[in-house]
């Protein structure tokens, strides 16, 4: 017969109880570990899904993620031209901040050239974009659906397709326009604003009277062009024949003397390094203290069910029960108490993890490992209560009342 | 048979001025199937004795055999005394200490289990010892369940599931009234005679030792 179940019997509410709230630590504790996992993911989604072995940024920046770059767009032609790469793409990204109804919402958007690379890497709804302006392939997280209005800077954007668990690395949804619709909204300013700027770049050359009248407007010209131009991109990603060439394309790019090129690898190295270090180190610390005050918890109380049954474990050694009956009762307990917090744990975090804002990856690994620590926990938990239960005295059980 | 012998056995408690003699070369021989009762008052060493022979409490000096293997001689002799009680005797308490969270039968199983007794086997031989004891109507109940006689029979079932070579009560009426104190004796006089174990009852009260083959008075630690 199974004392340690029996005893529980008598405490169930106590016990019940107690699982329950160990349970709902024990679930933060996951819920931790599957955000952790969900930075990760977060962090790597759109580098891991662009087919690109190379990315080439504004020289003296780790961008395009962790630092801003902006580079000429027509420098595709240029790196395209380079042996052993297949082809190559101008990108954009930017975070906009819209209002849905009384709500703001935030997307990480993607500026991509049609039929290049950085686009949506599977439609799950709709189709991808096919026109060069006002349409938006939008991630599933951001609520939208097909056929939705979306308002970016001065134009209206339909949503045309959608796409599943592309993220910002800051956990945002994902949107994807036409690179030409990424540049409007990210360098095109108002009519009014337009206006004061030449007014400016107008006024500064009419300063210049040592300046020949015909060369002045030449310069004024020139100028007004450059300022207008909106021909920029963050990155320029490259797909190669052979991703073993990266090394040497990378290098050879660099000989440039005004790029910056970074491997797949690399950039998700920055990702990681730049976006989830901290999160990370903070995430282990919560983690950790949530484990000690589970093994706390288990601890005081097998020690409460331990100091409760001190005359019986008394009784117990008299009637000749060896030292390992007691202290398995008292292991059993701990673990009891352990492996039902964890199954109360894991029904809680499966049934809820969705309803995260932030996403939440659960890995099977993470799972084991963590039931692991609750067992070897359980076990330092019951030393405390077996320590006292070998500490009765026999001869207490003979004590009357 | 001679299934208790305990030679010159002595307690002493404390040390200085704080030393307190419990028991003073005490002689004791119970025969298999005898019934013996220690009689005292309070703080006699009666207790100290019953503890003595059931290996909880380690005397000063002397010597204890049981049923042929000597458990102390001056000291423990390294025998494995839970194993000792746990084949060889049965014990009765003042208080029953039953455990609270078995039923009747599993309070009674439990020895048989320690011992390796199959479960089922452990039940059925636990519930013959209650019909045994008129008690096979309530093995479903838990101990706070049934009255204080109810559980004294119970803990008597429980002491004899392992058919002991030595069965100490140890103030086993203390917590009955007188009537049901005699029933409770008048049991143990049958268990001594019928299951031939050697029983040694301590207690306090004159009244519940008639019929016993042997009492011993113990006062100030001496056996008279």
């Amino acid at each position: 017969m199974n004392l340690a179940v029996r005893d529980i019997r008598r405490h169930k509410i106590r016990f019940l109880l107690t699982c329950v709230g160990l349970g709902l630590l024990l679930t933060v504790v996951m819920a931790m570990s599957g955000i952790y996992r969900g930075l990760i993911n977060d962090a790597t989604e759109v580098v891991d899904a662009t087919p690109a072995q190379i990315w080439v940024v504004q020289k003296d920046t780790r961008g395009p993620f962790a630092e801003s770059s902006r580079l000429p767009e027509d420098i595709e032609y240029s790196i395209s031209a380079v042996k052993g790469v297949r082809r190559a793409s101008p990108v954009s990204f930017q975070y906009v901040q819209i209002q849905r109804g009384n709500k703001p919402a935030r997307l990480f958007l993607i500026g991509y050239k049609l039929g290049g690379i950085g686009g949506p890497p599977a439609i799950a709804a709709g189709r991808t974009i096919t026109k060069k302006h006002y349409e938006i392939v939008v991630d599933r997280k951001s609520g939208y659906a097909v056929g939705d209005t979306i308002r970016l800077g001065l134009e209206a954007y339909n949503v045309v397709g959608l796409t599943r668990g592309m993220t910002s690395p800051s956990g945002d949804a994902a949107a994807f326009v036409s690179l030409a619709d990424a540049q409007i909204i990210q360098f095109q300013l108002d009519n009014d604003a337009i206006r004061n700027n030449r007014q400016r770049v107008i006024a500064t050359f009419t300063a210049l009277n040592s300046m020949n009248p015909f060369m002045r407007e030449k310069a004024t010209n020139k100028a007004l062009a450059a300022a207008e131009n909106s021909h920029f991109a963050n990155a320029i990603v490259a797909e190669l024949d052979d991703a073993s060439l990266a090394p040497e394309v990378a290098r050879y790019i660099r000989r440039w003397n005004h790029y910056q090129v970074f491997s797949a690898e690399q950039e998700r190295e920055l990702l990681l390094k730049g976006f989830i270090e901290k999160s990370q180190k903070q995430l282990w610390l919560f983690r950790t203290i949530l484990v000690v005050v589970s093994g706390v918890i288990i601890a005081l109380i097998i020690y409460t069910l331990t100091m409760d049954k001190l005359r019986e474990i008394a009784t117990l050694k008299i009637i000749g029960a060896p030292d390992r009956t007691i202290v398995n009762m008292i292991l059993q307990q701990s673990l009891l108490l352990g492996v039902m917090g964890f199954a109360v744990g894991y029904v809680v975090i499966t049934q809820t993890y969705a309803m995260y804002p932030r996403t939440v990856l659960l890995q099977t690994l993470d799972m084991v490992v963590l039931f692991a620590i609750v067992v070897v926990i359980c076990v330092l938990a019951s030393i405390l209560g077996i320590w006292r239960a070998l500490k009765v005295d026999p001869a207490t059980a003979l004590s009357g009342g | 048979m001679e299934v208790v012998r305990v030679d010159n056995l002595t307690k002493v408690y404390g040390r200085g001025d704080t030393q307190t003699v419990a028991l003073v070369d005490a002689n004791l021989r119970v025969q298999q199937g005898e019934l013996v009762a220690l009689l005292g008052p309070s703080g006699s060493g009666k207790t100290t004795l019953l503890t003595s022979i059931c290996c909880i409490n380690e005397p000063t000096r002397g010597r204890i055999e049981l049923d042929g293997t000597c458990v102390y001689d001056d000291g423990w002799t390294g025998v494995d005394v839970r194993a000792v009680r746990r084949q060889k005797m049965g014990v009765i308490f003042q208080a029953y200490n039953l455990i609270p969270f078995l039923t009747v039968l599993e309070n009674v199983a439990l020895i048989l289990t320690l011992n390796g007794v199959g479960q089922q086997e452990a039940q059925g031989r636990a519930l013959e010892l209650l019909e045994y004891l008129e008690m096979e109507s309530r093995w479903q109940r838990y101990p706070s369940e049934i009255s204080g006689g109810e559980r004294q029979r119970v803990a008597i079932a429980r002491a004899l599931a392992n058919n002991p070579k030595v069965l100490l009560a140890d103030e086993p009426t203390a917590a009955l009234d007188t009537a049901r104190g005699k029933i409770v004796m008048s049991l143990l006089r049958k268990l001594s005679r019928e299951k031939e174990a050697a029983v040694i009852v301590v207690t306090h009260d004159e009244r519940m030792v008639e019929g016993f083959d042997r009492i011993y008075n113990i006062a100030d630690g001496r056996i008279q």
